[in-house]
């Protein structure tokens, strides 16, 4: 019965998404407060209900009901509770569920914290919120419906994909939505903005904090998927380039621009027409990717059994979403008055480059993407584009930004002094190299090439804070007033230092990890050991173990440094019961920054082990600097200045605007 | 510089710098990229030792040998077809005799044998990789109720990873 409620309540769902996407349209046209006001109470009352349909289904997880096909097709009544839970997005139905009421989670919030909003700015975003969660919940019901019941009910559950069932997954897909469906809000700003027919700066001023906000969770969430991906699948690898990745991370390419470029308009109020063009990719790519994902046109690990009707559905999404959203800009753009001039040598002119280079980068990605599928319906041919493509494209595109980036922020706006900068900056290019050089001497043995990244990552991270020096000066003010200095200054300032300094950090590892780390493929017989990144692993043998819904052989490897044991470590092949599927699950070790991965191979006859082990020297800086820069993001978030002192319109002929409107 | 030869220069840099990304694209795709061919293909189209191509198929049954350490020999065969196939590192969980597989590497010249740097056991939920079902299906040599023991998509090639609900 409950379950039966829970699908009820998409419905309503649906007619209150129904009404909120009309009427306040309507309303704003008119400038009936009463019609407008049904927006942020429809959106409530839309989170509401998918909020408790959402709770239906994971109540249906947790009992384990398994008259509901979802939950017998992707749950066992011995996998333990949290993974009941995370089953819930584990599989098509439920992933789409998340997807909308994430959605609505974010029209929900629009409408409680955009008080400040203009009431007619404020009904066409909810409004074309509520566009999108029509879509998705026709989606879900027509194609996708999680509350189908099995008659006569199963009385065990074919248990969720092994792979799935990992910490990982309860936290990866909410977080990376949060992220990706987040960009809804830019692209209804943007829509509103154009439907309106006017946008400002205060507009960037209440757009940035969102796509602040949103672009954080995207960055953990790719972090955290990438993070799984290396200890769960056993592979050693972090990034693969697969499609699936690759969805989103072209969202957040396009985001990280975005954030950039807002920062332009609200400060300067140039870039406008940009700024919004970016906003509607920036969620045309989210839905893009949604595309790729749940469409099963892309051979991935990530699709789950998927039927060409739900392809073609997500593809008129797509059509219509990215279609009427460009065909509005076309139409609107060249009403929206071009402002603020800047010299190419500015505050300006390396936000420009830094979206230039970001946009030129995503652009490469999405052509890898894209291109075996358009190739293949176009000839037949079948190719697979994979990581030397990548990195020979949006690798080496991405190394200007790279050097560019520690210039950004010490150039003044509107004209800045190049040469001033390279004069400021000198220091901490000198030190970056120094570093750079000191940690391939201390590692060595790299190719020369690996000197460059290095001295990239640092100078990222040096480079960050030469913003922060300047304007503390403490060279000339000392210490303590300097100190003072710094504590005045808006906490953006210090996000931005935090951020790039992340950036960095990443840099940094993926360079070090790619250039220092190594890899062995050996047979190993019991008290075989081998050595790998200074340290010696010795295989004591197998033992068998069983858990609560899988049987699993562990191999034991006791590792040591200069004859001194230092750690041990399993590593270990599981069988899981219900879906007959092995699965390997890696042994690894942290050393500071730097981590020994164990993987298991096959027994072979002799009675040995193939085993495979990685040395991956700083490693961790690879996603320490995903994190850094997350928390660059929250710095910024909490600036003062983001919340108080509202953003204003500047009063203007209320008959001019509606003009614009027409 | 007026202001119009300024603004002049910077499209003509923003021009280069996507033009620059174009021949990078281009270059990329003609040295990158790897053609997807099954065991019948090869007798048809003319593959030089040394390109590197994707080669997909079935696993012969009882081919499967294990040679000095970690490294492997096997058929490949779609029916109509067959190459042996060697690989050296850790094959993937879900590899195994009668199932599709699909292999990347090139035609060792000497040898005449295809020499595989990544084997990827790919699977949809009928345990089979998309490009190798749908060849084999139109070639009738296989259809979608054969091998249906294993449920979900997994599969780890060197290159694919899982994060399922994207």
């Amino acid at each position: 019965m409950i379950i039966e409620i829970g699908h009820y309540a998409l419905v309503l769902a649906l007619a209150t998404a129904l009404i909120v996407s009309v009427l306040p349209v309507i309303g704003a046209r008119r400038g009936d407060v009463a019609m407008m006001a049904l927006a942020p109470t429809g959106s409530l009352v839309l989170f509401v209900l998918v909020a408790f349909s959402f709770g239906v289904l994971t109540w249906a997880y947790v009992v384990s009901d398994f008259s509901v096909a979802n939950v017998w097709e992707n749950s066992h009544s011995l996998m333990p509770l949290i993974y009941k839970f995370s089953g819930v997005w584990g599989n098509h139905e439920g992933s789409m569920l998340l997807w909308l009421l994430i959605l609505v989670f974010f029209s929900a919030l629009v409408a409680v914290f955009g008080r400040n909003l203009p009431d007619t700015l404020r009904a066409n975003v909810l409004a074309v919120q509520a566009w999108i969660s029509i879509a998705f919940l026709f989606f879900i019901l027509l194609t996708s419906n999680p509350f189908l019941r099995l008659d006569p009910a199963p009385a065990e559950g074919q248990d969720l994909n092994p792979v799935l069932q990992d910490l990982g997954l309860a936290i990866h897909p909410p977080l990376l939505y949060l992220g990706y469906v987040g960009f809804s809000v830019c692209f209804s700003f943007a829509v509103a903005a154009l439907m309106e027919g006017r946008i400002d700066a205060a507009w960037a001023r209440w757009v940035r904090p969102w796509t602040l906000a949103v672009w954080t969770f995207l960055t953990a969430g790719i972090a955290m998927g990438s993070y799984w991906a290396y200890y769960e699948l056993g592979w050693g690898g972090w990034w693969f380039w697969d499609p699936v990745e690759n969805a989103s991370f072209m969202p957040w390419l396009a985001g990280t621009a975005l954030l950039h470029s807002a920062l332009v308009m609200e400060k300067r109020e140039a870039l406008k027409i940009w700024t919004v063009l970016l906003a509607i990719m920036t969620f045309s790519l989210s839905l893009l990717g949604t595309f790729l994902v749940r469409s099963g046109v892309l051979t991935s690990v990530h699709s789950f059994a998927t039927d060409p009707t739900r392809g073609i559905f997500i593809l008129c999404i797509l059509g219509i979403f990215i279609g009427g959203a460009f065909a509005l800009f076309a139409w609107r753009a060249p009403m929206l008055k071009a402002g603020g001039i800047f010299a190419p040598i500015s505050r300006e002119g390396a936000l420009v480059l830094n979206n230039l280079i970001l946009t030129v980068a995503t652009a490469t990605v999405l052509t890898g993407t894209l291109y075996p599928l358009v190739l293949e319906t176009l000839t037949g041919e079948k190719i697979s584009v994979g990581a030397p493509f990548f990195n020979m494209t949006f690798g080496l595109l991405m190394l200007p930004l790279l050097v560019a980036v520690p210039f950004g922020p010490v150039l003044a706006w509107k004209r800045g002094d190049l040469l001033g900068a390279l004069q400021r900056l000198y220091v901490f290019a000198g030190l970056a190299l120094v570093a750079g050089l000191a940690f391939f001497y201390i590692q060595n043995g790299g190719p020369v090439l690996a000197i460059f990244g290095l001295v990239l990552g640092f100078w990222g991270m040096i480079g960050a804070f030469a913003d922060l020096w300047y304007r503390a000066n403490f060279a000339k003010v000392g210490l303590s007033v300097g100190l003072k200095r710094l504590a005045g200054l808006p906490r953006s300032v210090f996000g931005t230092a935090i951020a790039h300094f992340g950036l960095g950090v990443t840099v940094l590892g993926i360079f070090a990890a790619t250039t220092f780390g190594t890899e062995t493929v050996v047979e190993m017989k019991q008290g075989a050991s081998v050595d790998a990144g200074g340290y010696s692993l010795t295989y004591d043998g197998l033992r068998d173990a069983v858990g609560p819904n899988y049987t699993e052989q562990r191999g034991h490897f006791t590792v040591s440094r200069g004859g001194v044991q230092v750690a041990d470590v399993w590593s270990s092949k599981r069988l899981y019961t219900a879906r007959r599927m092995p699965t390997t699950e890696a042994g690894i070790l942290t050393f500071g920054l730097s981590q020994l991965y164990v993987s298991l191979g096959d027994a072979m006859e002799s009675g040995g082990m193939v085993v495979r082990i990685w040395w991956k020297p700083f490693i961790l800086c690879i996603w320490g600097g995903a994190l850094v820069m997350m928390v660059g993001g929250f710095v910024s978030l909490s600036d003062r200045r983001l919340r108080v002192g509202a953003p204003s319109r500047k009063a203007k002929p209320v008959k001019a605007t509606l003009e614009a409107a027409e | 510089m007026t202001r119009k030869q300024k603004r002049l220069a910077v499209i003509a840099g923003g021009m280069s710098f996507i033009l620059v990304a174009v021949l990078l694209v281009m270059f990329a795709f003609s040295q990158s990229v790897a053609y997807f061919f099954m065991p019948a293909d090869l007798a048809k189209s003319d593959v030089k030792p040394g390109t590197r191509i994707r080669l997909g198929g079935l696993v012969a049954e009882g081919s499967v040998k294990r040679g000095q350490g970690s490294t492997v020999s096997f058929t490949v065969t779609d029916g109509t077809g067959s190459v042996p196939v060697t690989y050296t590192g850790i094959l993937p969980d879900l590899f195994r005799e009668g199932q599709g597989v699909v292999t990347e590497g090139a035609f060792d010249a000497a040898s005449h044998g295809f020499v595989a740097d990544s084997v990827l056991a790919k699977h949809d939920e009928n345990y089979m990789p998309k490009e190798v079902a749908d060849r084999l299906k139109a070639q009738g040599v296989w259809n979608e109720g054969q091998g249906n023991q294993g449920q979900g998509s997994q599969g780890q090639p060197d290159g694919a990873k899982g994060t399922a609900t994207r």
